[in-house]
């Protein structure tokens, strides 16, 4: 039973690294990760320094990427600006993946009544125009940084309920499961041990395809203005101020957007990658 | 099929007044009232807004009234706009909307379908990475940051189409279409292409090409019926969330649509016209997945068959 | 068959490709004026709308007894051809235009305006801007309903054409109040056949409907989209009017609203993205307009948080602003340092206050206040509602405060309707604000920090600045007003309740065919005086 599965996993790995552009996808993220992490010790400038005096320029010696209007290192604000845009899409995606893991976890296991109502309210909330009900929330409550985490996660746990539902249901009647029941062995054991890990690959795709998506809602609110508080910024809100100096101050655009879409571009290959390599249905034989 | 018809139609009821309910006291709970303004009103004068629209009546009695208001159809004046009432209102922006969505899906349609097919076909080569990537832009790439791109480029340098607007000087609906429909073909491309794998995988395509049928006949023929069923159940869900997500794109080309007015309305505290759109906005969405899950389970051979 | 394909190809090309003419170079044949106007207007009863986008379009369609003059200065006739003004300054009398006539053609009455009045006071409309009227005699009492009976008000119809005002105190600005549209007259028989006097929801404003007095009619009103007037010849000045069309357009997003000038889509715009400002000044750009504008940019205190109640304290803040650096780094615009209240320049009022910039006077008043370095003081906090502008400033201030004064600083970005709540409710600390003037005379700056103003929001009230102004609005020599002024102005420099930054200009694009257009304090540019005309 153990090299069975290894060597599905093993089948999968291969797979995906096949794939040239999940693989470039995969390094790109990684280096992403390394930079938002040591921000603080890389980045030349405090991102919220202004230098009135300078006010935009161009890229140049002192800074590399330039500097806006208000005289700040464009490099530096990129580099915090990672960490936030990160960790919203990470914080964000977590917050919905426990959710929708659990629900569905929940639902497609008990079955029957339980599954019914439960989905029932999945389906309930799939009919809400949610984008509806984030601005309501930002404007009611306030730009503050953990509500924007909830808003969102509880977004975009739905899917992922009703997919690793679906995953359980299939998973149900192997022989495995029967059997550890017939050991009498307890409902969280049989989530943990058996269950879980058989439905992690599907997890682990959506969760990376979620991450860039979640970036995405958070620039849209940047926009609208319900985004991040200055002198904070996430790259969203570099992007939209990039947008309306575009013609004066273009690196102001490029750079951040370059460096939004190139990451996003990165995780969604990467993620698209993942579910090629573990989908057998699409594999070449 | 009559009879999921009938249970979706009865359970969408219910989830409608859940959505009025909860949006009408999430509302009243902001700071912040329809008629503050810079020059602030004397406590007398507000006193007297408010009795004109109700707004000093207990929150219970308030609530009933605007309930049964909405049962028959009537979703009350706007308050920020005196004179007018948001079912009007509704009805200016709708179409607008509509209309927008129709354009961005056909544009995300083409875009995305042709991707993904020849994605799947030439899988894992630089046609397969191409193609998705041109088609990904939609989702890598902000609106409302393509968006002034595109108008930059072709607005005001090439000047061959016009800046904003829609319906107003010709050509105007170009730009913000392809704006909008990039932001969907990518989920088009993605599930075109993983369908069309699915497909070309099957013994009948297998059978087809032994046959002798040239590529082009197999593909279209045989592998397009089953493997774009994805697509149709996601066009749905599609155009609702292109109802309630174009307000960035009408923002920045200036369409009189639906999203616009949502997002004013809100931060206007305009109470009476975000409970009418958002409830608008639910019934839509609801509407839509019916059909679309109607039409994919109509498309389904299988099911047909049964 | 290929030759008519390719002809076929070739008109298609070429009339895809080619330019379709703009609006404005139409607008130039058909003499209609493309307006970019901000937000949507709420609507067009005088009586209940609040906001400048209203006011332009309202401007074409109905007037007052005065009209304000475009070039600034002495008001000249509106629905008044001309007035008498008694020896204590309380009486006005008005003799309205002979062939004064409503765009249905019904003369223009006293009687109208003796109505309209009483409808902007009746209290159930609820119109947010009775407190221009207020200063007719009884108009206050009737709109608080301490009087019922409105022939107790100071406005009577003498005869057809004649209308005497009675105020409570000789009040030297009175005739520049009449310019602003709560004062104007509305048609009595149009507003009642489709609801009651105070129906706020009537549809007598719809086109087809409407009925006014003003130089346009309104033709159509496409909701978000484009409101459309016409010249209407049964005013009594059609003559001067040269427009044919205007058509308004909300265009909220700046820079959208910039794009659509530069593609020849609008003879003018609202406002000007604040990054493009430096540009066009440095590109020499012909269609760039900065005028002087009756504004000031300040800094509310809120007096009555513990942290700012000590006047040293808030002399300090406001002394370690840099305002010289604010206007050249920040705003870059050509705004102007501000150090009073009221902008300088108005009806010929120069205030003699001054503000330093002394960091050194500023850390040693905070020592008196008792903090010996600014990290004793507690974290101050910054209000403003969402706006590009509004961050860059509250940024740069807050550098300057933690530099000069050792003072930390937070930003709390609200969005409009929030940020309006926190300041009438009290729920901040220092607070951005602007104050645009509504008539052409300082009154309409320190008014507005009297006790008891609902426009205060400050917390601060001195009874010896309440008398001041008191006493200057009833003076009538214009130099013994003014001194009494220029005391009060400099009793809000000693006390700070606000910190004045910058004095407005008002910068936007205007269309090089434009004339008839001349920079305005107020910024009224009446649609009557305007002409297309190409060089």
């Amino acid at each position: 039973m153990e090299n069975h599965s290894s060597s599905l996993w093993s089948d999968a790995f291969n797979r995906l690294l096949s794939n040239k552009a999940a693989v470039t996808g995969a390094i790109i993220l990684i280096i992403l990760i390394f930079l938002a992490l040591f921000a603080p010790l890389i980045a030349p400038y405090p991102y919220a320094y202004q230098n009135l005096d300078l006010g935009a320029s161009p890229p140049s010696v002192d800074h590399l990427l330039g500097t806006d209007i208000l005289g700040r290192d464009l490099l530096s604000r990129i580099l915090y600006g990672a960490r936030v845009s990160l960790m919203v899409g990470f914080i964000a995606t977590a917050v919905a993946l426990v959710i929708g893991v659990s629900w569905g976890l929940i639902a497609g296991y008990f079955g029957g009544r339980v599954d019914n109502i439960m989905m029932r309210i999945v389906d309930v909330l799939y009919g809400l125009p949610f984008i509806i009900f984030i601005i309501l929330l930002m404007v009611i409550f306030g730009r503050n940084l953990w509500l924007l985490f909830c808003a969102i996660g509880a977004v975009e746990w739905l899917t992922m309920a009703r997919i690793v539902r679906g995953q359980v249901l299939t998973l149900k009647n192997q022989e495995f499961v029967l059997a550890a029941q017939a050991m009498g062995v307890n409902n969280i054991t049989m989530f943990k041990r058996h269950l879980l890990p058989n439905i992690l690959g599907p997890i682990a795709v959506y969760a990376t395809l979620t991450i860039p998506q979640v970036m995405l809602l958070e620039s849209f609110l940047s926009f609208l203005g319900l985004g991040i508080q200055p002198p904070m910024s996430s790259w969203g809100t570099l992007i939209k101020d990039g947008v309306e100096t575009m013609e004066e101050f273009s690196w102001l655009l490029i750079f951040p957007g370059i460096t939004f879409t190139i990451t996003l571009f990165a995780l969604n290959f990467f993620g698209d990658g993942l579910r090629d390599a573990l989908d057998p249905k699409t594999s070449d034989h | 099929m009559i009879i999921i018809l009938i249970k979706r139609i009865l359970l969408a009821i219910p989830v409608l007044l859940a959505v009025a309910s909860i949006t009408f006291f999430l509302v009243r709970l902001a700071p912040g009232g329809p008629f503050d303004a810079e020059k602030t009103v004397s406590p007398q004068v507000l006193k007297n807004l408010n009795e004109a629209y109700n707004l000093n009546a207990p929150l219970a009695e308030q609530y009933f009234d605007y309930m049964s208001g909405i049962i028959v159809g009537d979703f009350g004046p706007s308050f920020r706009f005196p004179g007018r009432s948001v079912s009007e209102m509704i009805m200016t922006g709708l179409p607008v909307t509509f209309e927008l969505a129709i354009y961005s899906i056909l544009i995300a349609l083409i875009l995305g379908i042709f991707s993904g097919v020849i994605a799947a076909l030439k899988r894992n080569t630089i046609f397969d990475y191409l193609p998705m990537s041109i088609a990904m832009i939609g989702i890598c790439v902000p609106t409302f940051l393509l968006g002034p791109l595109l108008v930059l480029i072709f607005g005001i340098n090439l000047e061959l189409l016009p800046v904003s607007g829609w319906g107003q000087l010709p050509g105007d609906k170009i730009l913000p279409s392809i704006t909008l429909g990039f932001a969907y073909a990518a989920y088009i491309a993605r599930l075109g292409r993983g369908g069309m794998l699915e497909v070309l995988n099957q013994d009948f395509i297998r059978t087809a090409r032994s046959k002798g049928l040239s590529e082009t006949q197999v593909v279209v023929k045989h592998a397009m019926q089953g493997g774009l069923i994805p697509v149709v159940s996601f066009l749905g869900p599609a155009i609702a969330g292109l109802l309630a997500g174009s307000f960035v794109v009408e923002t920045i080309f200036q369409i009189p649509g639906l999203g616009r007015f949502y997002v004013e309305a809100a931060f206007n505290r305009d109470y009476t016209m975000i409970l009418g759109t958002t409830i608008f906005f639910s019934f839509m969405i609801v509407m839509f997945n019916l059909m679309s899950d109607l039409l994919a389970l109509w498309l389904n051979p299988r099911s047909r068959e049964s | 068959m290929s030759k008519r394909i390719y002809q076929f190809f070739l008109i298609f090309i070429l009339t895809a490709c080619s330019q379709t003419e703009a609006p404005v170079d139409t607008g130039l044949i058909t003499k209609t004026f493309h307006w970019g106007n901000g937000t949507e207007p709420q609507g067009i009863d005088p009586h209940i709308v609040t906001g400048v986008p209203e006011h332009h379009v309202l401007q074409s369609l109905c007037e007052g007894l005065t009209s304000s003059n475009p070039k600034g200065g002495e008001s000249l006739p509106g629905a008044a051809s001309s007035w008498t003004i008694s020896e204590d300054g309380k009486i006005y009398t008005f003799y309205l235009q002979e062939n004064g006539k409503w765009s249905n053609g019904d003369p223009v009455t006293a009687d109208d305006f003796v109505w309209s009045w009483k409808r902007i006071l009746t209290a159930s409309l609820g119109s947010q801007y009775p407190d221009m009227l207020y200063y007719v005699k009884n108009a206050s009492e009737y709109h608080n309903q301490e009087i019922d009976d409105f022939n107790l008000v100071g406005v009577k119809a003498i005869d057809e054409l004649t209308l005497e005002v009675e105020l409570n105190n000789p009040t030297p600005f009175f005739l520049g109040l009449l310019s602003h549209y709560s004062t104007w007259p509305v048609h009595k028989n149009t507003v009642l056949r489709y609801g009651a006097v105070d129906d706020r929801n009537g549809e007598w404003t719809r086109p087809g409907n409407f009925v006014c007095n003003g130089p346009f009619n309104l033709k159509s009103w496409e909701l978000n989209k484009k409101i459309i007037v016409e010249k209407n010849p049964l005013y009594w000045d059609s003559k001067t009017v040269d427009l044919n069309e205007i058509h308004y357009y909300p265009v909220q997003n700046v820079m959208t609203e910039d794009r659509m000038f530069r593609a020849g889509q609008l003879h003018n715009t609202s406002t000007l993205p604040s990054n493009k400002c430096p540009v066009y000044i440095e590109d020499g750009n012909p269609n760039l307009k900065i005028d002087p504008y009756m504004g000031t940019y300040f800094y509310r205190f809120n007096t009555l948080n513990p942290a700012l109640q000590d006047v040293r304290v808030r002399k300090a803040l406001a002394y370690s602003i840099d305002r010289k650096k604010i206007t050249e780094k920040v705003t870059k615009c050509g705004q102007i340092p501000a150090y009073s209240f009221t902008p300088p320049g108005s009806n010929n009022y120069f205030p003699k206050t001054e503000i330093p910039y002394d960091v050194e006077l500023a850390k040693n008043l905070l020592k008196e206040a008792g903090y010996d370095s600014g990290s004793e003081f507690p974290v101050l906090e910054i209000l403003f509602n969402t706006n590009e502008d509004h961050r860059k400033i509250a940024l740069a201030i807050q550098q300057m405060w933690q530099e000069n004064l050792g003072i930390s600083v937070e930003l709390v970005n609200q969005d409009w309707k929030v940020y309006l709540n926190r300041e009438m409710i009290g729920d901040f600390q220092v607070s951005r604000a602007g104050w645009i003037g509504d008539y052409e005379d300082p009154n309409t700056f320190l008014d507005t920090l009297r006790p008891n103003r609902g426009n205060n929001k400050t917390g601060w009230e001195n009874p010896v600045y309440d008398k001041l102004i008191k006493q200057a609005n009833s003076t009538i020599d214009q130099k013994e007003r003014y001194k009494l002024l220029n005391e009060a102005e400099q009793l809000l420099i000693d006390e700070m309740p606000i910190a004045p930054i910058y004095t407005y200009v008002r910068v936007y694009q205007l269309h090089e065919d434009v004339k008839g257009w001349y920079p305005n304090i107020l910024d009224h540019h009446h649609p009557k005086y305007i002409r297309l005309q190409r060089d």
